[in-house]
């Protein structure tokens, strides 16, 4: 029978981790469908010091200290319970029952007990949270992009992990009515702190009723697990791994004001404005397009940022133009890039590279009327806790649509053209650029009288 | 009653001269009307304080800066590349501007295609005089006891982590500083950003500028204070919608203290 068992559980825990590998293969793959950006590599110190403070110390979720705080209880309940997985792993494998027990001896009650105290925390911040978007319905979780299944993506997340947890706690509630009968293989302990309280729940019921809630729920937590950390990578939760690689290869030291520069366009402009080179027939050939149509336009990193997004809407509910009621979402804009990414990915995957559906990211996913609503204020940029920048995808795609598909509005040519004309972006003539210096009086004349 | 005759770089290198700093107008300061108010104040505090300048006059054009981000980089790149052959033509090595659209562009991205300055906003500049002691302002003043609000502009804060050097100047002033519920980093956009001001609104509940104008009416301030001349003309139409220009005054900073210094 324990063999039974043992065979099942290396055959779902393989299979798990193998799963949940292949999907880290083709987030990776999907990623790369963006253009290089370099490697992000350099000063790698200060890439790991940005890291620590926005992923790991979660730096600018402290702007906002209530979510803050319970983020941090259910972030710090996850990694730290996670160390009880190597426990629960070799129990599978060996087909042991809490095989860490004997070693640690009393020192094995207080680390269960410790974890159970973060396990309560979590369920106490997954209620709150459950109760933050369903019953106080914080503003910017209930934004139009947020209907349907990101919605039910953000609570089926906080119920898993209130069940997984849960689980956990209730398994070792049993536990401990079954050590103090005295059954076989159950090993005493000495009580855990939070499931001790739980366990009079379980009195007066059978001992083999009692070794099958505390094995269901063995397999429940494990399976639990196996299952949401493959749910996990298709989910907007993802950024509980994204957000590392994204701090640390975002942008250091440079300013957020700067636009990228376009060296074709650049070049270009060079030869046009040198008269001798606008009549050589060295001129670079033109660009397969300007800015962005498509993820495929988009750099490796703008990727990498979708895939960080955990679309808590933050940068949402600072961006003027949202807040003023236009269609603009700046969360949007990176959840329609990542759900671009993985459609192109699973296409990649059917058909092969080159296989084009006939949609593009501008036009399919995200509309003219969005892009041209952003004020660049750099408010989404500032505002994201992991250093995504929405910003940088808006403009690409500006670009693609003013300098390729010719779709600037009326009255963005008009200014193009006075620019153009007249060096400046109203119709005035530049020969009166200097007007506004004449008769400026010198300090005020009574005073000097 | 003598005028202030402001020097060009032309004039200037004609007679062999070099000023210490050029000051970039930028468009709303050359041809708008309320924003050359602006640019005068800054000129009658640069004179006044006996600072060596000079400004580019008929040969400065656009920085580019709403056309790159209306997406437009051709005609950035022509305005780019013909102001940085006057500049190198000049041998500019700082330049101060009233304008945070074009003190963005100038510092971060005229040096990709081969112009590399020391730029410095005008609060920036007038913070470091005060400083060094290079000027002084006067104690007290016509501003004592008034209620003056900040409004950052996006391009000066977010977008180049200055927050501090208008606060500073304003402190000077003796005036009791009040921050609206959204600023320094937080702070809402004027609306006029990414060539938003050239062009009509898309489809929403209100206007940017009408939102961020109630937000600064909000604090009681007498006069809100601005330090970029589209900030300036964006708030200023959305204390009109409210029927509060009476009240309120917007201004720039560089206003204030000529102002106060009674310039």
């Amino acid at each position: 029978m324990h063999l039974v068992s043992q065979l099942l559980f290396a055959l779902f825990f393989s299979a798990g981790v193998y799963l949940f590998s292949k999907r880290v293969r083709a987030i990776r793959r999907n990623v790369l469908l963006g253009k290089d950006d370099g490697a992000r590599t350099d000063r790698p110190m200060r890439r790991f010091k940005q890291m620590a403070l926005f992923a790991l110390g979660q730096k600018k979720l402290f702007k906002r200290p209530v979510p803050a705080l319970l983020h941090l209880l259910i972030y710090v309940g996850f990694i730290l319970i996670n160390i009880e997985l190597i426990e629960i792993v070799a129990d599978g494998l060996l087909g042991k029952h809490r095989v860490l027990a004997p070693l640690l001896g009393p020192a094995y009650a207080y680390f269960i007990g410790f974890f159970e105290i973060l396990a309560l925390g979590v369920i106490l911040s997954c209620v709150s949270f459950l109760w933050r978007r369903n019953v106080v319905k914080v503003n910017r979780f209930h934004k139009r992009e947020m209907k349907g299944w990101p919605s039910l993506d953000a609570n089926l997340i906080l119920v898993i992990e209130i069940a997984l947890v849960g689980s956990f706690l209730l398994m070792n509630a049993a536990d401990l009515q079954l050590q103090s009968a005295g059954k076989e293989g159950y090993v005493p302990t000495g009580p855990f702190v939070v499931s001790s309280l739980v366990s009079p729940l379980f009195s007066g019921v059978s001992d083999s009723t009692l070794v099958a809630i505390e094995r269901g729920l063995w397999w429940f937590h494990i399976l639990g697990i196996l299952f949401f950390l493959n749910y996990v990578t298709y989910s907007k939760h993802l950024h509980i791994m994204m957000a590392f690689p994204n701090t640390f290869y975002g942008d250091l030291d440079t300013a957020a004001g700067k636009m990228k520069n376009m060296p074709e366009v650049q070049a270009e402009v060079a030869l046009m404005m040198d008269p001798e080179g606008a009549f050589s027939a060295n001129a670079a050939p033109p660009p397969e397009r300007f800015g962005a149509q498509d993820v495929g336009d988009l750099s490796w990193k703008n990727i990498l940022d979708a895939y960080s997004c955990t679309e808590c809407g933050r940068c949402t509910a600072v961006c003027p133009a949202n807040k003023t009621g236009k269609l603009l979402s700046p969360r949007k804009i990176m959840m329609d890039t990542r759900d671009r990414a993985e459609v192109l990915g699973r296409a990649h995957d059917r058909h092969g590279p080159g296989h084009h559906d006939g949609k593009h990211l501008l036009g399919n996913y995200i509309s003219q009327e969005e892009l041209l609503a952003c004020t660049t204020c750099n408010a989404c940029v500032e505002e994201c806790p992991v250093n995504i920048n929405p910003l940088d995808i808006i403009l690409q795609m500006r670009r693609h649509l003013v300098m390729d598909q010719a779709q600037a509005p009326a009255e963005w040519n008009s200014m193009f053209s006075n620019v153009e004309n007249n060096m400046a972006p109203w119709a005035f003539p530049a020969s009166d650029r200097f007007a506004w210096a004449n008769n400026i009086p010198t300090a005020n004349q009574n005073k000097n009288a | 009653m003598s005028s202030i005759q402001v020097p060009t770089m032309a004039q200037m290198a004609a007679n062999g001269q070099t000023p210490d700093v050029l000051f970039w107008v930028g468009c709303a300061g050359s041809f708008d009307q309320r924003a050359q108010k602006i640019t005068k104040a800054f000129v009658k505090i640069l004179h006044h304080f006996g600072i060596s300048y000079a400004v580019l006059g008929g040969e400065e054009m656009c920085t580019g800066d709403p056309a790159r981000r209306a997406g437009n980089e051709m005609v950035f790149q022509m305005m780019a590349q013909q102001n940085i052959a006057t500049l190198n033509g000049y041998g500019v090595k700082k330049i101060v501007t009233a304008c945070p659209h074009c003190f963005n562009t100038l510092k971060n991205e005229y040096p990709d295609l081969g112009g590399v300055y020391e730029v410095l906003h005008h609060t920036q500049f007038l913070q470091q005089m005060i400083d060094t002691g290079r000027i002084q302002l006067r104690e007290g003043g016509v501003f004592k006891g008034k209620k003056i609000t900040f409004h950052d502009p996006c391009y000066l804060a977010r977008a180049n982590g200055e927050y501090q050097a208008p606060r500073a100047l304003l402190e000077r002033l003796d005036a009791e500083l009040i921050e609206m519920e959204n600023s320094r980093q937080r702070g809402m956009c004027c609306g006029a950003g990414g060539a938003q001001i050239f062009k009509e609104s898309e489809k929403g509940d209100m206007e940017v500028h009408h939102k961020r104008a109630d937000e600064a009416l909000g604090t009681g301030a007498h006069i809100i204070a601005a330090s970029c001349p589209f900030c300036t003309l964006m708030i200023t139409d959305g204390i009109k919608h409210r029927e509060k220009e009476a009240q309120v005054k917007v201004m720039d900073v560089a206003e204030l203290i000529a102002q106060a210094e009674d310039l």
